[in-house]
């Protein structure tokens, strides 16, 4: 597979990631809705692309509004955001918690099969309409409905406790743990660079010695402890996807935009569990795939966003790149080698873990984080762009390994 | 008549109180999780809540229905397990949904007494009025068709005059709890000479499934908790005298409440204490108590009158504080009561010179919220009372004089044989009273 057309990306925007953690946050007070969400990240992009008329179409990605906000058809909320977008075509897409990336792939299709040179995208996700007991019910969704009455309260932890049990029965409990404790302590630090992120307010001292706490599955999880899990949030993404004629429309000059040179998606099958338990199957091929179509390898690769869900995925993620060799990725991150001076600086704003997760809006978050990245946008989070290595990756995973989303950036 | 057996019908007297309510919950989620049993699956459970009022009892059954949902969201894990059976409950909502209905549908509110005639246990949260609790008791066990067991939540009243009053002929136990049940850790147990052992026998294992701590106690007027918070009290007032010679009443309210909380590191201070339990309530107890105790008098002057004007203290049926010694906003202390002035003075202008007076809190100080869980904290405490014994200030005087007064009066608790031991008193302050240290420790000799 190749790109027909060159594709860009450009104007990306995150609103705050709310939720516990943040200074603002209070469970019982209210707090903005789908609408505003929407409508700032919306108008946030649309002002850097010189508004609504350059846009030809508009896709937002959302997980599960209809329970958590009780609210669907959310492509109707584009017209609010702006009346100029009122009569564009619309489409909202849904694949868990890579929903905002299957936006982008929607956008970036949009793109090559000439049917539009600017498409707007949104990601987004309001979850803390209700405490996280219910919550959990709800992100069920995401696995086979028929597997949640079997399933742990917390399903989807449940079922990367799992993951985390047999990865530590092969491999060894403590040099997991130390892998999964380093990787919150460099999720948290990440996101204390950034203002938008939910753990920017964290100040404890120690985050390792946290991150080391044992999981105590009677009061959650057999094998992870909440340090290890992504955090419920509140928030959307905005981007802009275009061809050059859209560059060249909206006036902006290409070194500001990043290039899409790879795209992965891949899918499997939702009714049966994972062939391993250790390995993320379906997240290695999708990777796979982009980098093919990138033709370039992992090794030039500057940064990456990857989905840790829980810092499990995440050690598991790299191993599905191949960063690390199978049974090293807790090594390799406890080295050092993900932090953001190491290697390959991974989640430079905290990821899911440090950042949020804002189930539908992540896969836009991740990509908003690689352009700023790559276009010298990042603020305190800014990291060495190598000119050697001019490439982004992004993996947005939902599910269980399930659907998979994975593209490669370059910077212009 | 096993554990299981003996719950399977029992009532709650004064089940719409503050007490009672906790104890129904309390008690109704021990019967359900006994009814989902194999063994127990034919068998009927049926828990009363008696109280005098219809509204009363609606508003009880809405809180319990509030209460219990909270409780099983805490305890999803287990609750998914107990309804694996269950194929149409799927989600934790509905899990939860179930669990609630399922619990409530053990409880019958009620106002007539008849239908406790066929418990065979009663729990008693009525008023701390030794002749209702007498006539209840007699009335029940008089027409009652088992031989029930009654166990009195009394905090104050010995359990042998009940017994004897009642002609329970040992089937009487004290079982105190703590305001809110549903929250706090210890559960004192009095026995009287009487009380047969079958009676603590369960009351211990009824306990342990609640995860609460049991600590037992001599059957004399008070008992422990009371036993100490009273005669406490009653030393936080005299400090009130002492300090009003020298500031206006409010300033002295401020500043004997300040050296009982942030001088001492306890959780709230004496005058705020007294309006979290109720002024009415402390008087009610003292009166209970005072005939009892020989060599002292247990009785607050200062109590009286403010019941006289009708400064009660306690709480509003949403838990929040009624305006006593102090005035509440949110919470948070913002005025103190001039009893000669008949009004509240803020914060702000009898800080001015209560703080003055008392002099700065010593190098070290931690609040209370701080220290509580800290596993060295006795360590912090040797060192921030040490360091108080070297300073001059009066609010360093009159810490380490109060801190005197309540270690001798858990002393005395103790050769009284109000307490078995030492220990024991050191658990219901620290469990009951939340406090972060004994109150028989060796900070001060």
């Amino acid at each position: 597979m190749k790109l027909r057309r060159k594709v860009y990306m450009v104007a990306g925007y995150n609103t705050i990631s709310m939720g516990s953690g943040r200074k603002e946050f209070h469970p019982k007070k209210p707090r903005p809705g789908l609408e505003d969400y929407m409508q700032e990240a919306g108008q946030e992009v649309l002002k850097q692309i010189g508004g609504a008329k350059n846009v030809d179409e508009c896709v937002v990605g959302n997980f599960i509004a209809a329970r958590y906000n009780r609210q669907g058809n959310l492509a109707g909320f584009f017209p609010m955001i702006d009346e100029g977008l009122k009569y564009k075509p619309a489409i909202r897409t849904e694949g868990a918690c890579a929903s905002g990336a299957l936006a982008l792939a929607t956008g970036i299709k949009s793109i090559l099969a000439e049917t539009a040179d600017v498409v707007l995208v949104i990601g987004i996700e309001v979850q803390n309409s209700m405490k996280a007991v219910y919550g959990a019910d709800v992100l069920a969704a995401a696995g086979w409905a028929k597997e949640r009455k079997d399933g742990h309260t917390h399903f989807f932890p449940g079922k990367f406790s799992d993951r985390a049990g047999k990865y530590y029965e092969k491999f060894g409990y403590e040099k997991t743990r130390l892998g999964m404790a380093t990787w919150y302590k460099n999720a948290v630090e990440n996101a204390r660079l950034c203002p938008t992120a939910q753990e920017h307010h964290n100040s404890t001292e120690d985050l390792l010695a946290v991150g080391m706490m044992k999981p105590n599955g009677r009061s959650f999880v057999d094998n992870l402890n909440v340090f290890d899990c992504s955090k419920v949030s509140d928030g959307a993404s905005g981007i802009a996807i275009m061809s050059e004629e859209g560059l060249k429309r909206c006036g902006i000059n290409p070194k500001d935009a990043v290039e899409v040179i790879g795209l992965g998606l891949a899918e499997n099958n939702l009714t049966q569990g994972p062939a391993d338990l250790t390995k993320l199957d379906t997240t290695k091929v999708a990777v796979e795939k982009a980098l093919d179509m990138a033709k370039i390898t992992k090794d030039d690769i500057a940064t990456i966003e990857l989905h840790d869900c829980f810092s499990i995925a995440g050690i598991m993620a790299l191993e599905a790149i191949g960063l690390a060799e199978y049974g090293k990725g807790p090594d390799f991150v406890a080295e050092g080698n993900t932090a953001r001076n190491g290697k390959i600086p991974v989640n430079t704003t905290g990821g899911l873990v440090g950042w949020g997760h804002p189930t539908g809006g992540t896969g836009v978050h991740q990509a908003v984080t690689i352009w700023e990245q790559l276009t010298g946008r990042a603020g305190e989070s800014q990291i060495n762009i190598p000119a050697d290595r001019p490439y982004g990756l992004t993996i947005n995973m939902g599910g269980d390994d399930k659907t998979l989303v994975s593209v490669v950036y370059k910077k212009n | 008549m096993n554990y299981d057996n003996r719950l399977e019908n029992v009532t709650v007297l004064g089940a719409a109180g503050k007490m009672g309510s906790g104890i129904l919950l309390l008690t109704s989620m021990e019967m359900y999780d006994i009814s989902k049993k194999p063994e127990n699956k034919d068998k009927h459970f049926v828990l009363y809540a008696l109280d005098i009022s219809q509204k009363a009892l609606s508003g009880l059954m809405k809180y319990i229905q509030g209460q219990l949902v909270k409780q099983a969201e805490k305890k999803v894990n287990a609750l998914r397990k107990v309804y694996a059976d269950r194929a149409d409950l799927i989600d934790n909502a509905e899990i939860i949904d179930q669990y609630v209905k399922d619990v409530m549908n053990i409880i019958r509110p009620i106002t007539t007494l008849e239908s406790a005639y066929e418990s065979h246990i009663v729990f008693e949260a009525a008023s701390e009025n030794p002749a209702l609790k007498i006539k209840m008791f007699s009335q029940i066990n008089e027409n009652s068709i088992v031989e029930p067991w009654f166990f009195t939540n009394t905090s104050s009243i010995p359990i042998g005059h009940l017994n004897k009053e009642a002609k329970l002929d040992g089937r009487i136990l004290g079982v105190h709890f703590y305001n809110p049940p549903a929250v706090q850790k210890l559960v004192e147990v009095i026995k009287c000479d009487e009380s047969k052992p079958e009676l603590s026998e369960f009351v211990s294992k009824f306990i342990k499934q609640m995860r609460k701590i049991e600590v037992p106690s001599y059957d004399f007027a008070g008992f422990i908790g009371n036993g100490h918070f009273m005669r406490d009290a009653l030393h936080g007032m005299s400090l009130l005298n002492e300090l009003k010679k020298e500031m206006s009443f409010a300033e002295a309210v401020y500043s004997a409440n300040k050296i009982s909380q942030d001088f001492m590191i306890r959780p709230m201070g004496i005058f705020q204490l007294i309006d979290y339990v109720g002024i009415d309530v402390c008087q009610f107890i003292m009166k209970v108590m005072n005939p009892y105790v020989g060599d002292e008098i247990i009785h607050s002057p200062l109590l009286d009158s403010m019941m006289e004007i009708g400064v009660k203290g306690g709480q509003n049926h949403d838990g929040s504080q009624k305006d006593g010694f102090i005035k509440y906003e949110e919470g948070l202390l913002a005025a103190f009561y001039d009893f000669d002035k008949k009004e509240y003075v803020k914060i702000d202008e009898v800080a001015i010179k209560g703080d003055e007076k008392l002099g700065a809190l010593p190098n070290g100080y931690l609040p209370w919220k701080d220290v509580v869980g800290n596993p060295k904290k006795m360590e912090v405490f040797v060192k921030y009372f040490n360091e108080m014994k070297t300073m001059n200030t009066a609010g360093a005087k009159y810490a380490l004089e109060y801190l005197k007064r309540s270690k001798q009066i858990g002393v005395k608790l103790v050769e009284d044989k109000v307490a078995y031991t030492a220990e024991d008193v050191n658990t219901v302050l620290l469990t009951g009273f939340f406090h972060a240290y004994g109150p028989i420790n060796d900070f001060i000799n």
